[in-house]
């Protein structure tokens, strides 16, 4: 009996010890979670930030001031101290945000969360995410001043990780039960991968070659026209391109393989974009530029930017960073300011290929045959066996899609030819940027700026604004990379790129501002070829408009305008509804709602109903419009929506307004009619399921975890308007991510402030205080510091001493 | 309560106490195991006093941890566990972890104290 007893008692604690030990789907270890010396209640407190801190390799010690907000001040005696602050800082408040992030890039996802992120990874390691990131590291060391900057970017970071201990990590490795790695250089490699995906990584090329094949040349043109009704550059029309003086890449008379390709991987959200603009001193209230950038990206806790002033006896600059990058990326100092939307063009081709037979260690290639290479990517995957994908690579890059991936033939396969693949050091321009001093300064720094391609707007103290469309271009032929192309065929590689010089610019233009919006960067007249890939329509013509409605502007104009939430597409589609629209038919329940969006004054504000009447409409309208595009069997893809508008209001019996499935043949007024009968019956269901319509709850912006939106750890039902499409770019998980205005007034006031918090511990204060303002379009002054002297406005003051 | 029962609650905390600045969360489960392999408890008060003693513990240390920063973490993890976003009742089921976990091992280290003994 009593051994009965002890074995049972024995077995019983083990298996309590083995219960709270592991973690079991998506619940924690939970003995190990809880626990009050070492679990989450370890993480319920704000960072310390004062004192003397000891790490390794200072050549002085650092000051590290902190205000309020909870911005860092760092004030160093050279470069490598600075940026070996910059690694350290950025990761005592963001730690396992770098680290995800870049393990996203890589493809790692599996690793931690189990097979549920095997698909994410696999496509990762076959767009060459981790292959583009060591073509970077090969190219570094032509830099070696960059490298040394890196290291000791890299070592600060990993002093901070060895300074901490299992009970002291971020909490987010105590719920997913794991341990940071050592940083190194590779992943601030793969970090710009990251951001080259999300802004450089779509293309729809292969869409494209099925709607080509499926509906002919003349539909295609006519639903994806190279150049839309519209027009209003970022680099104004009347440009002069008369001093680019070299031959265009000739169009080859050769066959475009028209296969059929049944799906496709993953795009980037295409509410990815940003608005940017500056005016000159003329065109300044004040007499001084002003300058203003709003990213829009993912709005994600923690915040995707991290607000760092880094200072020198040499240069002193402030703005936001990208935890994992070295420098402050959006910012200014004494001298300039900058910033970025995405410069879109197609730098992304697919290429089939053709494998001599089975092995696929060969591949036609003109006359001959060309040998392939193997990349091994191995996918550990938490609680499974590692999965091993052989992923084959061409001349041109991973042959992305074969047997083995989202594809049938064993024999054929589509490579990818994408600027990501280029090796480049583009941490060497956010650097120099930091450090210029005027435009001269701004176009050295940019000159070797592959990707993702950005247009960067710039305004001095000295009264220059600029903006350069700044990437590596491919030359391309006329329709080059609009469509799968042959990777037998030696014309369709890319032949050259355009020089540099020739990229399009513009300074101190007549009209006394700049701005951008991811609009088509220039106009026909341009000699290189660019097509529509997609190019925004909306936001960018009421940029130009406001700036060209008055003489002068000032800050508060900036700040308006950023959060600006005109609704340009609804205003060019719903008066033309209510032209042609049969309302005869409609119910007085609709009627009511009818008559909402018909008194609707087309501004996306969050108490109004009409924007929501009218994103949904819209959205059904879109969609029983486009049913022709809805496949099995093939990847097809609905024109854009100015196009869409478009071709509605000339041409509203066009056979694509028909739904297929009915016998009716339907135009564009019966199509108003029955989408909104759709909608009227969706909105009434939500209003009786959630109450009133209002456009802050119909809408229901976030700020998400980095972990799926995790709802613990994230916002909700954000009192922000606006939406795609809308300068106030907010749309429900996407919108401004960082909003700077900066005065170029000597030395520059700045304005700036983003959806999220500087710390990304989900239990400190800070972690999501700047969500409430940011919503309702509120600013923060940054404090730009001067020197080292402690004001009233610091709040703590912590120091780096060198380790001995 | 008797005062072998009181020896073991003090002496099971004190070991707690230390452990837990060494060891990871399972120190309790050692503490559980040792009070009882050497104070002798009986009946249901093997299981019960280590596991007063730790949810106390435990408890005490989250809530102090805790409140010094007005529950701003345990609000969200008792949104994630899920509990209401009640950071008491968290509280309350950490207490009950850790007590569970000392219990069970209080078992255990009687059991053997028994064999030993005999």
């Amino acid at each position: 009996m009593k051994y009965i007893k002890l074995t049972l008692s024995f077995i019983f604690t083990i298996a309590v010890f083995y219960a709270l030990n592991t973690k079991f789907g998506s619940i924690p270890p939970i003995g190990k979670f809880l626990d009050p010396s070492g679990g989450i209640w370890q993480n319920d407190k704000d960072e310390t930030i004062d004192g003397n801190v000891n790490i390794q390799g200072l050549s002085a010690p650092v000051t590290i001031h902190y205000d309020a907000q909870l911005i860092p001040h760092i004030f160093a005696q050279n470069d490598l101290d600075l940026y070996k602050a910059q690694g350290y800082i950025t990761a005592k408040h963001r730690l396992w945000q770098m680290e995800f992030q870049t393990h996203a890039a890589a493809g790692r996802v599996s690793e931690l969360i189990g097979s549920a992120g095997l698909n994410y990874d696999r496509t990762e390691r076959r767009r060459g995410m981790g292959f583009g990131a060591e073509q970077t590291l090969k190219k570094l060391p032509e830099d070696p001043e960059g490298v040394a900057l890196i290291e000791a970017y890299r070592d600060g970071v990993n002093s901070y990780i060895e300074s901490l201990d299992a009970k002291s990590i971020p909490v987010e490795y105590k719920l997913l039960d794991y341990t940071p790695e050592a940083w190194t250089t590779k992943k601030t490699a793969l970090l710009l991968m990251y951001m080259t995906k999300m802004l450089a990584g779509g293309d729809n090329d292969l869409e494209y070659t099925n709607m080509l094949r499926t509906f002919g040349k003349d539909r295609f043109d006519l639903l994806f026209p190279d150049y839309l009704g519209v027009s209003n550059p970022i680099i104004p029309k009347e440009t002069d391109w008369s001093f680019i003086d070299i031959e265009m890449t000739e169009t080859p008379k050769s066959e475009l393989p028209l296969d059929t390709i049944p799906a496709t991987i993953e795009k980037p959200n295409p509410d990815n974009g940003s608005n940017n603009w500056a005016v000159s001193g003329a065109k300044s209230t004040t007499g001084n530029p002003i300058l203003a950038n709003d990213p829009h990206l993912g709005l994600n806790l923690p915040c995707i930017w991290f607000v760092m002033q880094l200072s020198t006896p040499e240069h002193n600059v402030m703005g936001a960073t990208l935890p994992g990058a070295l420098g402050i990326i959006s910012g200014f100092n004494n001298h300039i300011s900058w910033g970025e939307t995405n410069a879109t063009r197609d730098v992304l081709d697919w290429y089939k290929i053709e494998f001599k037979d089975d092995t696929r260690t060969q591949y036609k290639y003109d006359t001959t045959w060309k040998n392939t290479t193997v990349r091994v990517e191995e996918i550990k995957v938490k609680g499974a066996a590692t999965i091993i994908d052989s992923v084959i690579y061409t001349h041109l890059g991973p042959v992305t899609y074969d047997h083995n991936f989202m594809s049938d033939n064993k024999k054929s396969g589509y490579a990818m030819k994408w600027i990501g693949h280029i090796g480049a050091n583009n941490q060497r321009t956010f650097l120099a940027l930091n450090k210029a001093k005027n435009y001269d300064d701004y176009v050295n720094a940019l000159k070797n700026y592959t990707a993702p391609a950005q247009n960067f707007v710039f305004a001095s103290t000295e009264g220059d604004i600029a903006l350069w469309i700044q990437g590596l271009f491919p030359n391309k032929w006329n329709g080059q990379g609009k469509f799968l192309l042959d990777g037998s065929n030696p014309e369709h590689d890319w032949q050259s790129f355009i020089p540099q010089v020739f990229n399009a610019h513009t300074k101190n233009p007549e009209r006394g501002f700049v701005s951008s919006a991811n609009q088509r960067p220039v106009d026909e007249n341009y000699p290189f070829y660019v097509f529509n890939d997609g190019y925004e329509t909306y936001r960018n013509r009421v940029i130009n408009d406001y700036f060209n409605s008055k003489d002068k502007f000032s800050v508060d104009d900036f700040k308006a305008l950023q959060n600006n939430n005109y609704n340009l597409k609804a205003a060019e589609l719903l008066p033309y509804i209510f032209e042609t629209m049969d309302v005869s038919t409609l119910t007085s329940e609709e009627k009511k709602i009818y008559d909402q969006i018909k008194s609707w004054d087309f501004n996306n504000d969050i108490e109004k109903l009409g924007p929501s009447i009218w994103s949904k409409w819209y959205a059904k309208l879109y969609d029983i419009t486009w049913d022709e595009f809805k496949s099995e069997d093939q990847a097809l893809i609905s024109p854009y929506n100015y196009q869409t508008i478009h071709l509605m209001t000339t041409n509203p019996e066009n056979e694509f307004m028909d739904i297929v499935e009915t016998q009716k043949k339907e135009t564009a007024h019966d199509l108003f009619l029955l989408a909104f009968k759709e909608t009227a019956t969706d909105l009434i269901d939500w209003k009786a399921k959630n109450g009133n319509y209002n456009w802050q709850a119909y809408k229901g912006s976030r700020a998400g975890h980095l972990l799926q939106a995790l709802p613990a750890f994230s916002r909700f039902d954000l009192p922000i308007g606006g939406d795609r499409s809308i300068v106030n770019a907010a749309s429900k998980t996407h919108g401004p991510s960082w909003r700077m205005i900066v005065e170029m007034s000597s030395p520059p006031k700045a304005l700036g402030i983003y959806p999220g918090g500087q710390s990304g511990n989900p239990g400190s204060r800070y972690y999501d205080n700047f969500v409430d303002d940011w919503a309702i379009g509120k600013y923060h002054e940054l404090n730009f510091m001067q020197n080292s002297e402690a004001t009233d406005q610091i709040i703590a003051t912590q120091t780096l001493i060198n380790k001995e | 309560m008797s005062k072998q029962n009181i020896i073991n609650f003090v002496v099971t905390i004190i070991i707690t106490v230390i452990l837990s600045l060494y060891l990871p969360w399972w120190s309790v489960m050692v503490a559980g195991f040792v009070a009882s392999l050497f104070f002798n408890l009986k009946k249901s008060a093997v299981f019960f006093v280590p596991f007063v003693a730790v949810f106390s513990f435990w408890g005490i240390y989250a809530f102090i941890t805790s409140s010094a920063n007005d529950f701003t973490l345990a609000k969200k993890i008792a949104v994630l566990l899920p509990l209401g976003g009640n950071p008491y009742l968290l509280i309350l089921v950490t207490g009950f972890i850790g007590g569970l976990a000392a219990g069970v091992a209080g078992v255990f280290g009687k059991q053997l104290g028994d064999m030993v003994r005999k």
